[in-house]
């Protein structure tokens, strides 16, 4: 199926084949990043919260294809501040653009948009439920530093109970054979649903609580950042965020294929002389987001 | 001869085997407050299938599809009686449909249809120990918390 005029609001919304193809796409724009062929084309951003590193992802992709952005970068600049729906918005965005990138603090938001948009919608986070164009992107660093996606051994580490990239990540990675090795603090383990999913799709996870434990047996190591509010007890997240800190000297004797990503930003969960390791990838995940970003709205836009 | 502990009514709707604690939301959700005719309810009744339940009568009632549908969040086993003349004309069991749109509030308070004039909407994904799979935010409501939308 085509994703031309196709919303992209949860990463099941695309099938396996469909995700492939943005990621396809993505390796052209990685060779070709400049690209007139959104000329005439608006794209409004709408960040309802702010979120300047991926708000300039998306507009850094529409400009290298030549297209126009409007938009606003937090709703206190907007007319929500005279008290118009969110409904209203959306509609009369619409009526001015073709494309409407959003995030919003609220869960279930981008869904609402999209039945109410005349044009497509890109969810670009909506609260603590999707953000399915960071799991393209994790997905394409992925295929890029290990050649493939199937049978990859990856460790998620921090915060698992919250966080939405590693929910969809893992979700979108039950279509690749992989095997989960899952390294948090008891009180932050993935939640029930997305091992429920795991087991659904015949994978393998396991559990720990010490990244020594699996870093020399995984061929990605995902770090995420544990936050503090997470803890009703102040004195537990001092004692857990220590464990969590990756420093060089632990990446002896990891495998020569090993890449540690992260979605940043990062607080201190990876220690700056990790930086220089080549094995260290998150920077270089990042920039994979503005040529993933440009695939979708190629597909989406029909004119790829 | 048994002995009728809410009395038998002549014409209307009985529902029978409903979880005794949800006998007051049954009769919320129905919106029976506000009902012009007699009512007759019982809870904490013995039943061979619940092990207690509850039962409401009403005279000159008959149900909706939709209404019925209403009763399942509540009561996913009971049994729907048309009486007639003192005669049951019919008696079917309730069930939940796959989808239930509106009736029921999504839990998440950080749910968009929490805070903007929407319809929630929901999939059913346990019709048994219902549970409500949230169209929008994608979180699960289940029983324990359950609120019905006005
Ligand atoms: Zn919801």
């Amino acid at each position: 199926m085509s994703l031309k005029n196709r919303s992209l609001v949860s990463i099941n919304d695309f099938t396996k084949e469909e995700q492939l193809q943005v990621l396809e796409l993505a390796r052209f724009f990685e060779k070709n990043p400049v690209q007139d062929i959104l000329n005439n084309k608006v794209v409004a951003t709408l960040f309802f919260e702010p979120s300047t590193r991926t708000r300039l992802s998306f507009e850094s992709a529409v400009s290298r294809l030549g297209g126009k952005i409007i938009g606003f970068t937090d709703a206190t600049s907007s007319s929500l501040q005279k008290g118009e729906s969110f409904r209203d918005t959306i509609k009369t965005v619409s009526n001015y653009s073709d494309l409407i990138v959003m995030r919003h603090p609220k869960e279930g938001s981008a869904r609402f948009a999209s039945e109410v948009s005349s044009v497509p919608i890109i969810n670009a986070g909506d609260g603590a439920n999707q953000h399915p164009t960071q799991t393209l992107l994790d997905l394409f660093t992925i295929n890029q530093t290990q050649g493939k996606l199937d049978n990859q051994h990856i460790a998620f580490v921090g915060d698992l109970k919250y966080g939405r990239t590693v929910h969809s990540l893992v979700m979108a990675l039950c279509n690749f054979n992989c095997t989960f090795h899952l390294v948090s603090p008891l009180e932050l383990k993935l939640p029930s649903s997305v091992k429920f999913h795991i087991n659904e799709s015949k994978q393998k996870y396991f559990q720990y609580t010490r990244i020594e434990d699996v870093i020399k047996n995984v061929d990605i190591l995902y770090m995420t950042r544990i936050q503090k509010e997470r803890f009703s007890d102040p004195i537990d997240y001092e004692k857990i965020k220590n464990s969590y800190i990756l420093k060089n000297d632990m990446l002896a004797g990891t495998k020569e294929n090993l890449k540690i990503l992260h979605p940043l930003p990062r607080v201190n969960e990876i220690n700056e002389d990790v930086d220089n390791s080549a094995k260290a990838y998150y920077f270089q995940q990042a920039m994979n987001g503005v040529y993933v970003r440009q695939a979708l709205m190629s597909l989406i836009f029909g004119v790829k | 001869m048994k002995e009728f502990v809410v009395k038998a009514i002549d014409n209307g709707t009985v529902i029978d085997h409903i979880p005794s604690e949800n006998v007051f939301n049954v009769i919320r959700i129905l919106n029976l407050e506000n009902f012009d005719n007699q009512i007759l309810f019982g809870t904490n009744l013995e039943s061979k299938k619940l092990g207690l339940k509850g039962i409401i009568k009403m005279r000159n009632k008959y149900f909706e599809k939709d209404e019925i549908n209403k009763i399942a969040i509540f009561a996913p086993q009971a049994t729907l009686i048309k009486i007639k003349e003192y005669q049951i004309i019919e008696k079917t069991t309730v069930t939940l449909p796959e989808k239930i749109e509106a009736i029921v509030k999504c839990f998440n308070p950080n749910c968009i249809t929490n805070s903007e004039n929407i319809t929630t909407k929901f999939t059913v994904l346990d019709k048994v120990d219902v549970k409500l799979l949230c169209h929008y935010c994608e979180k699960i409501t289940d029983k324990e918390n359950f609120i019905i939308s006005k």
